[in-house]
């Protein structure tokens, strides 16, 4: 067992943990954060995507160990009192069905809006290409996102 | 566990503030953008333990010996449980939908690789997936199955030897029409085209796999279920009689779920085991599968190999529709249909189009394959029939030198016909499929765009041009014809109002992200006039919800639905009574403007269904016969299914130097009556395309010639991203279904089923220049390339 001191959601922690332990193992079994779940076991679906020191990183793809020092967010620390706009955007607009890859496909929609503020649709598209959706046929979602934007670009200025 | 400190309590945000029908935002939405859903894997019990499933690297070989005493040793294994163990208390086998049976842990011989050949149950899920790695299992090898072409020829080995007397790989015949009299217009028919239409093999893959808790307490006899089903009630009955355990003693919950399409329907022998698992330990026995075990060993959707022939007359009338299939059904005959539907609704081949007469003859063969067939928005089998018949319509067109859109328009069932017998015995409720495909050739600008692709062609580029109509046949279905495993195909319902006027609608159906949450307290405050923000819909869990047969093919809205409408009309009659004795007027003279009974003629005198309820509950006499209370419970069997139906229209290039195809239109419109909520149906609508979109062009579960999976992990495995899925421009027409409370008829399939013939006919088009008139899915850059090159082989 390793022991690391990990933030997560704004709630610091020191765990024993395995070194072979996931970090997505880790939040959901350790930390009791279910919100971010599996899809796949290659690194493909991006469901698993949480924010490790403000990057968007897939946590089935990275040991807790790695995360030894890190700042963790999850869906369910983006929500700041109130919901975060894309939160906001993703429910305004439709862009979810059964919810199991919009933890994830949030989490990579605030990267990239941190790295873009005013994505075109193809930069949507593009920037969204690591996380798989079944249900939605992503449309809503590019919606979601660069109505997002918008409202994150006119709170800033 | 973690503190709930974010709770979704924000009014949901109504644009139109519907009272009913209308677009409305979900309220599920809250719950699953913060992370707060709840899905089987996030069940956690006190003491749980995780069970983990090895499965056969082979597909076809005896086995010789199984060893688990390594993995039995390890300090952190609870018990290893394999088939002879199982059989010891005959569970070794289990029923399937079909009345087949499947192997819940191997023990003569495996039949496909990705079997089911012993399980580990551990302190938690590493330790579990250590120990497989411990059990050592011998085999002997057998020749496998893998071509159904050659699955009946005479040296073929027979998979199935557990049933008595099989001595070969024949699964079913099944016929559908009449053979001499479409022989009788074929042979005096002025034009016959024939193609060899394969649909191939691919997974529902729903972003979360199967799995589930299983929770078995000594003390009481009782069995608790968490799972991912999609049928709950039909689970738990399947289990009292798999178990043997009394069916009030079992209570299956199916909590949020993450996808299902049609994946989430049959019993896997993962939840089987898990049972076994928690009676054997004493415990909580979670089972979670991983990606590739889903892909491997779970329900695969359509494998049809299909000759079709069409018959028409010179001049573009088409008079009868004919095929052969060979149905590839794997090692065991999972199908979850209809017990009298062994090719589920294939018998709707005959499409849109008024024909003289139309026939099918089917054989289904055991393959060295996963079990499955039914399944991703398949309808029961009609994403086949559609495709097949919409390919031969195209491949006529072609071949009359018609367009394929006014070969359709001339050839539909008229509206004037409905109800219509179809000539294999399907009687469409209703459809006006001319408007439909005029609104789609209206939103798409067909003229123009057949202009521009002359232009095009001129300069050598490939834009195509598809166009697909269909017919669905969803709602399953009237219990006199249809029952799974002898359970009839209705579906219940129950409304209580409590005394403030607030309202619990409980429903037998499960949705699996359709939005049920939403659409049902809509379809309820639409009769009640409460408003749907004050109803709260229950589902999925047995013990709390009345009896059904749960959400698949797009049964849930004709059925279920009916079944919400019904019952609050009940309600509403009592609520008159009430009301009557309220305003002392006899019920007949007050009328129901949403909401409120009103005295006829003094609007000033009335009351609210909310007063009503509360005079319900509350104190003072109710009329002679009334009881208190305002609850009603319903069980809807619906008198036919309901037949929605759509016009599709791609618009592809193709790359003349790589072969990629890209997808530049689509346009969907769609007809499935009275419309509950637009937003929903809009988002229904956009992933179906997206399934049809990658059934068409990248996704197939192909096998090697030693019955290796290929595509058995999302590396090979190829699901559209964001990237590669267009936008979508969606419309529609209503034409109510006549015999529904409210008109509304399923759609939740309707883009699956009717989209990846739309593409393939655009991808064929555009290969005109090339002289190509057929080809198969998934139209991948390599095939089409070798298409162009005049050598595609079908692709299974």
């Amino acid at each position: 067992m390793t022991r690391i001191s990990v933030s997560v959601d704004g709630t610091e922690a020191v765990d024993e943990v395995e070194p072979r332990t996931l970090l997505v193992q880790y939040l959901r079994e350790q930390r009791g954060r279910t919100g971010t779940p599996v899809g796949c076991d290659t690194s493909n679906c991006g469901a698993c995507t949480v924010l490790v020191d403000g990057r968007a990183v897939k946590s089935c793809a990275l040991l807790a160990v790695q995360a030894d020092g890190a700042e963790v967010t999850t869906i369910q620390g983006l929500a700041n009192g109130e919901l975060h706009p894309l939160q906001k955007a993703f429910h305004e607009h439709h862009a979810l069905q059964c919810g199991y890859c919009t933890p994830g496909m949030i989490m990579a929609a605030v990267d990239l809006l941190d790295e873009v503020a005013d994505p075109s649709e193809q930069q949507v598209r593009e920037g969204l290409e690591g996380n798989l959706c079944r249900c939605t046929g992503y449309q809503n979602i590019v919606t979601a996102v660069r109505d997002a934007a918008a409202e994150l670009r006119g709170a800033t200025s | 566990m973690t503190t709930v400190h974010e709770r979704p309590t924000e009014h949901v945000d109504n644009d139109q503030h519907p009272v009913g029908h209308g677009r409305m935002l979900r309220k599920e939405d809250p719950r699953f953008i913060r992370g707060r859903g709840r899905y089987t894997d996030d069940v956690q019990l006190p003491g749980m333990l995780h069970l983990a499933i090895l499965r056969s690297p082979l597909a076809h070989a005896r086995i010789v010996s199984i060893d688990t005493s390594a993995a039995e040793a390890h300090p952190r294994v609870k018990a290893v449980i394999t088939g002879a163990a199982l059989a010891g208390q005959g569970l070794a086998w289990m029923p399937t939908l079909s009345n087949d049976v499947q192997a819940v842990l191997a023990t003569d011989k495996v039949r496909f690789q990705g079997q089911e050949v012993a399980c580990v149950i551990a302190e938690d899920r590493y330790a579990a997936r250590d120990a497989l790695e411990l059990i050592d299992v011998e085999y002997e090898m057998l020749p496998p199955v893998i071509d159904a072409r050659h699955a009946l020829d005479p040296d073929a080995p027979v998979i199935r030897d557990d049933l008595d007397g099989k001595t070969d790989n024949h699964c079913f015949d099944w016929e559908a029409g009449d053979a001499a009299a479409t022989e009788a217009v074929f042979s005096t028919a002025d034009v016959v085209v024939s193609e060899d239409v394969v649909y191939p093999r691919v997974h529902p893959a729903p972003m979360e796999t199967c799995g589930c808790v299983a929770d078995f307490d000594p003390v009481e006899g009782r069995l608790t279920l968490w799972s991912t089903t999609q049928a709950p009630h039909a689970h738990r009955t399947l289990y009292a009689i798999v178990a043997g355990l009394p069916e009030h003693k079992i209570r299956v919950i199916s909590p949020d779920i993450g996808g299902g399409f049609g994946n989430k329907v049959p019993i896997y022998p993962g939840y089987v085991c898990a049972i076994v698992g928690s009676i054997v330990t004493g415990k909580p026995v979670k089972w979670m599968e991983d990606r590739s075990e889903n892909l491997i060993s779970t329900g695969f959707a359509r494998d049809y190999i299909m000759r079709g022939e069409i018959a028409a007359t010179r001049d573009g009338k088409i008079l009868a529709v004919r095929t052969n299939v060979l149905a590839d059904h794997g090692a065991f005959n999972g199908t979850a249909a209809p017990v009298k539907f062994p090719a589920g609704f294939f018998g709707v081949f005959t499409g849109s189009y008024d024909l003289q007469a139309a026939y099918c003859k089917m054989t289904a063969v055991y393959t060295n394959k996963a079990p499955g067939g039914v399944a991703y928005a398949c309808s029961f089998r009609i994403t086949e029939a559609v495709y097949l018949v919409e390919r031969l319509v195209s491949r006529l067109a072609d071949e009359l030198g018609q367009d394929p859109a006014q070969l359709r328009l001339d050839n539909f069932i008229r509206p004037d016909q409905f109800p219509y017998s179809t000539p294999t015995g399907w009687v469409y409720d209703s459809g006006d499929y001319r408007a439909t495909l005029r609104e789609a050739m209206r939103i798409a600008g067909y003229d123009e765009l057949r202009a521009e692709q002359a232009r095009r062609r001129e300069r050598g580029e490939l834009m195509g041009i598809g166009v697909s109509t269909f017919t669905e046949a969803v709602g399953a279905g009237p219990r006199k014809h249809m029952d799974i495993l002898g359970l009839g195909m209705a579906d219940g319902c129950d409304l209580r109002v409590h005394p403030t006027g607030k309202a619990v609608v409980r429903l037998s159906v499960q949705s699996q992200g359709q939005g049920h949450e939403t659409t049902f307290a809509q379809i309820v405050g639409e009769e009640l006039g409460i408003p749907p923000d004050d109803i709260d819909v229950v589902h999925g869990d047995t013990d709390n919800t009345p009896f059904g047969l749960g959400t698949y093919g797009s049964r849930s809205t004709p059925v279920s639905g009916a079944a919400a409408a019904l019952v609050a009309r009940k309600v509403r009659d009592k609520a008159r009574i009430i009301a009557s004795a309220m305003l002392e007027v006899a019920p007949d003279d007050l009328e129901w403007t949403k909401g409120s009974f009103q005295v006829a003629g003094d609007p000033g005198k009335a009351v609210t269904i909310q007063e009503i309820a509360m005079r319900a509950h509350g104190a003072g006499d109710l009329p002679d016969g009334i009881e208190g209370s305002l609850d009603a419970q319903i069980t809807y069997n619906p008198p036919n299914l309901t037949y929605p139906n759509g016009a599709y229209i791609c618009v592809v290039d193709v790359d003349p130097g790589t072969a990629q195809v890209k997808v530049r239109r689509f346009v969907a419109v769609d007809d499935c009556g009275t419309r509950i909520n637009p937003m929903i149906i809009e988002g229904q609508v956009h992933g179906g395309l997206t399934d049809g979109l990658g059934m068409a062009l990248m996704e197939i579960i192909a096998f090697d010639s030693d019955g290796n999976c290929l595509g058995g992990s999302l590396m090979d495995y190829l699901i559209p991203t964001a990237l590669e899925t267009p936008d979508w421009e969606t419309g529609y027409t209503v034409t109510p279904s006549p015999h529904h409370p409210i008109g509304a008829k399923g759609v939740g399939e309707s883009a699956t089923v009717g989209s990846p013939p739309a593409i393939v006919n655009a991808v064929i088009d555009a290969l005109t220049p090339f002289g190509v008139t057929a080809l198969d899915m998934p139209l991948t850059p390599s095939r089409v390339w070798e298409a162009m090159q005049g050598h595609a082989t079908p692709p299974i």
